[in-house]
């Protein structure tokens, strides 16, 4: 369903991505590890478009990934983003949020949108904050809203940016549960993440990244329980026991 | 003392017509230069690079020239090159033009302040450059610009004396012309004074409350 076929991508004289060739199929959850720096969130980025990217080639269902061509509206109608910092509109009210892409981007009728927005809160554990405004939310709260108003749009597949690392440690589980019952129910996700024990348990393949290459690949529970390559083994050693 | 209420009786309807057209030209005003404020602001950040610098040529360019000049090009020059305005018009026009340049710096600062990851959050949903201003950018940019936007208020009601220089009879100019016929300086120019500050008084009040509610979030 998502296809990068020898990505690269540079800031500056800075190579972020050299040469990324990865897929994502239909329904499968794949989890980006790595250290900070190594183009992780970069590769999500250029999923859909934020980002350019200078060589090779990025499809969402066989249409081409261009920021720059109108299709590009297509393609972030198709695949949702979750940011680190939740990004929510601070001067609408939380179901104004969830439903601002349907209405005014998809132009759904307004009344089934609603509806829908209101479902979608009630998913999330947040049917009660409709009105509220995201400031008066905690984090763990605001990135739920955050995903519900990815859900709105009714989304083939949604990419998380580091979901939990802006959140307090206790509300770090509320987000991973709405997460994992994504996954449970079918969604394809692409996630790039510090949780390890979210992509042993839930993810269905692991990639890890470094200097902007796939150092290593496979399915999740292989990946991190026997790394083969020694530089996974380092990272992996640093994150599980940083003493 | 009691010079000046007598005088003040007498002068203040007189005064009250110029006091008209001070509204009239600060009102008209202020609208042209927030509607050519905003254009040159979304010139400037609309990512095109032609339009961006034309924006900022044309905001130097009209920084570049004093007030009073602009308004003797409008209303002196103009006519030779067959356009003639009345002053009304012409003054209008001029502070317009001239206060658009402060308007679109103001704007400018007040559309790059928004956190980048509200245009992102809104490139993500699918919005387009002018949706994304619309529906996400500009509602929180207008907190921002409101106190700057109140203190450019209260300039352009007393620069609009300004338009007296091209014959507009307005506050500063009924004022001119009474005294320079009563000779009563004094009870004139004070009376003038006080009109102008009733006159800013709401306004500045205007500001500290688009303070108050820019600083609480």
């Amino acid at each position: 369903m998502i296809e990068l076929t020898d990505v690269h991508k540079s800031f500056g004289k800075v190579e972020v991505l050299k040469g990324i060739t990865a897929s994502v199929q239909k329904g499968e959850v794949v989890c980006i590890i790595g250290p900070s720096g190594s183009g992780k969130s970069t590769i999500l980025r250029c999923i859909n478009g934020l980002e350019s990217y200078d060589r090779g080639e990025i499809s969402v269902e066989g249409l081409k990934v261009d920021r720059d061509a109108p299709s590009i509206v297509n393609i972030r109608t198709q695949v949702s983003m979750v940011f680190q910092r939740f990004n929510l509109f601070p001067h609408r009210t939380v179901l104004e949020n969830v439903v601002e892409g349907p209405l005014f981007v998809k132009k759904e009728p307004r009344a089934q949108v609603l509806e829908r927005g209101r479902a979608l809160l009630a998913q999330v554990g947040l049917a009660e904050k409709a009105d509220a405004h995201p400031p008066q939310l905690s984090g763990g709260q605001q990135q739920r809203v955050a995903i519900a108003r990815a859900l709105a749009m009714q989304p083939k597949a949604i990419l998380f940016d580091e979901p939990t690392s802006a959140l307090d440690p206790e509300l770090v589980g509320d987000v991973l549960g709405v997460m994992r019952k994504l996954a449970d129910d079918g969604m394809t996700m692409v996630v790039v993440t510090h949780e390890m024990g979210f992509a042993r348990d839930v993810a269905d393949r692991v990639l890890f990244i470094d200097g902007g290459v796939i150092v290593e690949q496979g399915p999740a529970k292989t990946l991190l329980n026997q790394p083969q390559h020694p530089r996974t083994q380092d990272f992996l050693r640093r994150v599980l026991h940083p003493l | 003392m009691k010079g000046f209420w007598h005088d003040a009786a007498e002068f203040f309807p007189i005064l009250m017509n110029g006091v008209a057209l001070t509204i009239v030209v600060t009102i008209g005003s202020l609208l042209l230069s927030t509607v050519l404020g905003l254009i040159w602001a979304m010139m400037r950040v609309s990512g095109i690079k032609t339009l961006s610098m034309l924006s900022a040529s044309l905001i130097n360019v009209i920084r570049g020239i004093p007030i009073i000049v602009l308004l003797f090009y409008l209303y002196f020059v103009m006519p030779d090159l067959g356009v003639t305005l009345s002053a009304l018009q012409a003054a209008i026009l001029g502070l317009g033009i001239a206060y658009s340049a402060y308007q679109a710096e103001n704007f400018r600062a007040g559309i790059e302040a928004i956190d980048k990851g509200q245009i992102e959050a809104a490139q993500s949903i699918g919005m387009g450059w002018w949706l994304t201003m619309r529906r996400v950018v500009l509602p929180q940019a207008v907190r921002i610009v409101l106190p700057p936007y109140g203190n450019v208020m209260i300039m352009m009601l007393k620069d609009s004396s300004q338009a007296s220089t091209i014959t507009v009879a307005e506050l500063a100019l009924q004022g001119k012309l009474i005294a320079s016929s009563t000779f009563k300086n004094t009870s004139v120019f004070t009376l003038v004074a006080l009109m102008y500050l009733t006159m800013s008084i709401p306004l500045i009040l205007l500001v500290r409350h688009f303070e108050k509610r820019a600083g609480k979030k």
